[in-house]
């Protein structure tokens, strides 16, 4: 709440000092904190906020909303399997900075009917247009089946999605979006931005912070595996004996 | 039941990793062995990632022969020397397969290599196996008596350099015959998440030919320690047991095991046999068709 009242203030600053005649986002998430720990089973994040032109008044015409929901980016091996002396095998293989550990956008209606691909491409709206800054030279035809390669892969994971028509907007002032996180989505910081469009133009955009992270017993012990290995290893090790030797015991007195 | 792992960083339903121990659990009660050659491609199909498959996997073998070491040692059947000389094998093997695992996953090889290992052990001994037990099966039936195989060591053996005295496996032989076998299957217990019982125990009848009373007992020994070093160097370098995986996989598989025994006492041991080499087969068969079938997941991700 404090955030979105600091967002206000912000907000009647540029009214006053710029008298633009764009629209003023107001964005909010449902989460800023995604706790990881025993129950979670993935969850839905709520991503939604007002549209209102700088008089205070609703947004009196059709904007279109796209919201984009990134994780943090990784350097990452893609690898391609193909099928040599009857078995399918990692054959070839590319590299990528940045490629977003992360990514799911959603939309009023299908991207390529709101804005042009050059727009699209700036702003990163779509799976399509992720700036994955592939490593060394390769060729662009192959490097656009990598990267249509990783994007299916993560997808099937439902580490990429892509929702057209996911963000409703109602009484065109109040949008809401509703983006789904799986139980494997990785930790670390993640960015929701929200654009306003309108003429195949973004004429707003906001965006806020979203934190992944592990928590309760669950951080304890990856922190642990992570740092001490040889200790939790040997805790393993313990488990594993005592865990055995107990059930020898308890069944030897039924 | 959702299960959050915190290593694997996903969520499982519990009662399907508890049941799968289980399951595994009653075999190696059935059986004498360890159930990591199941457990792990359950893992893997289940949607594990294959390092913690296989380094969960170990530490769920350590529990399951704890008891059976135990009960052998109590009734003699375990050779401390022999045992210990393979398990110095086997820590050495567990270093190898550690480099290994990591120059095979730098090369983007690792699944597809643990995939042929599956392929070609488990195919090779459950065919064994199979035809082993089906002729004690024609035996039975027909009343005519198998010759039973003269116990001796491989003539290889005989010409490693040193030779010590092995008083309760009956051997006069060069220690490295075990330390060599107790390393390969060391590097296979790193790379499979399996204890490899049922490749030392054929090995050790047929290739060291020690006395058979002990072989199960000493196997389980190694086992043991193998498994016990083999979670070590995981958690030390791929950093990939999940105490929470392993643990569930635990109380189902301690569990099953006191179940198992109870049943193998009631029924024919060469059935038995029959039965394990058709579940070992199936197994071998799926990692096959995984292999030579179009897989779901053409391209893979690992982090730089």
């Amino acid at each position: 709440m404090k955030g979105a009242l600091s967002c206000l203030l912000a907000l009647a600053a540029i009214v006053v000092l710029g008298g633009a005649r764009d629209p003023i986002l107001v964005p909010e998430v449902s989460q800023h904190e995604i706790d990881l720990q025993q129950g979670f089973n993935g969850t839905d994040l709520l991503l939604f906020g007002a549209l209102l032109t700088p008089d205070g008044s609703r947004a009196a015409k059709d904007y279109d909303i796209v919201v984009v929901l990134k994780g943090p980016t990784q350097s990452i091996v893609l690898r391609e399997k193909q099928k040599m002396a009857g078995i399918w095998v990692n054959a070839a293989s590319t590299e990528f900075r940045s490629a977003p550990s992360y990514y799911a956008v959603a939309s009023t209606r299908p991207i390529a009917d709101i804005v042009d691909d050059k727009t699209a491409a700036i702003y990163e709206l779509g799976l399509k247009w992720l700036q994955l800054s592939p490593i060394g030279a390769i060729d662009p035809e192959e490097q656009v089946r990598f990267a249509a390669g990783l994007v299916e892969r993560n997808r099937d994971a439902g580490l990429y999605r892509e929702d057209e028509g996911g963000v409703s907007v109602s009484e065109q002032v109040l949008y809401q979006a509703r983006i789904r996180l799986p139980s494997q989505v990785p930790t670390g910081k993640y960015v929701a931005e929200t654009f306003a469009i309108t003429d195949g133009r973004v004429v707003a955009s906001a965006s806020s912070e979203v934190e992944v992270r592990k928590l309760g017993v669950d951080r304890a012990i990856a922190n642990f595996s992570e740092n001490y290995g040889f200790a939790y290893g040997l805790l393993a090790v313990f488990v594993s004996v005592g865990m055995g030797w107990l059930a020898g015991r308890l069944f030897a007195l039924v | 039941m959702d299960v959050y792992l915190p290593i694997a960083n996903l969520s499982v339903n519990g009662l399907v990793i508890v049941g799968l121990g289980a399951i595994t659990g009653i075999l190696s009660g059935m059986f004498g062995v360890g159930g990591g050659f199941l457990t792990t491609p359950l893992m893997i199909f289940y949607g594990i990632p294959p390092t913690v498959a296989a380094a969960s996997a170990a530490s769920q073998v350590t529990g399951a022969s704890v008891s059976g070491v135990f009960f052998q040692s109590r009734r003699g059947g375990v050779d401390y020397k022999m045992g210990t000389v393979m398990v110095a094998g086997g820590i050495v093997g567990t270093g190898i397969g550690a480099l290994l695992f990591r120059l095979l996953e730098r090369i983007g090889q690792i699944d597809t290599v643990i995939s042929i290992l599956y392929v070609a052990l488990l195919g090779s001994i459950g065919g064994l196996m199979a035809k082993e037990s089906i002729q004690a099966i024609r035996a039975e039936r027909s009343g005519v008596k198998i010759a039973a195989r003269k116990r001796r060591h491989h003539p290889i053996i005989a010409s490693l350099p040193m030779r010590w005295r092995f008083y309760r496996s009956g051997l006069y032989i060069s220690p490295f015959a075990p330390l060599l076998l107790g390393c390969c299957v060391g590097i296979l217990t790193m790379l499979m998440g399996i204890g490899g019982g049922f490749i030392l125990v054929p090995a050790m009848l047929y290739i060291l030919g020690m006395s058979a009373n002990v072989v199960v007992g000493t196997s389980l020994w190694q086992i043991l320690f193998t498994t016990i070093a083999t979670t070590m160097m995981h958690a030390m370098t791929t950093q990939a047991v999940d105490i929470v995986l392993a643990s569930m996989l635990l109380f189902g598989s301690v569990t099953g095991a006191q179940v198992g025994s109870q049943f193998a006492q009631k029924s024919s041991p060469v059935k038995l046999r029959l039965v394990l080499a058709i579940i070992v087969l199936m197994v071998a068969l799926r990692m096959a068709f995984g292999l030579t079938y179009i897989p779901d997941d053409i391209y893979t991700v690992a982090p730089l």
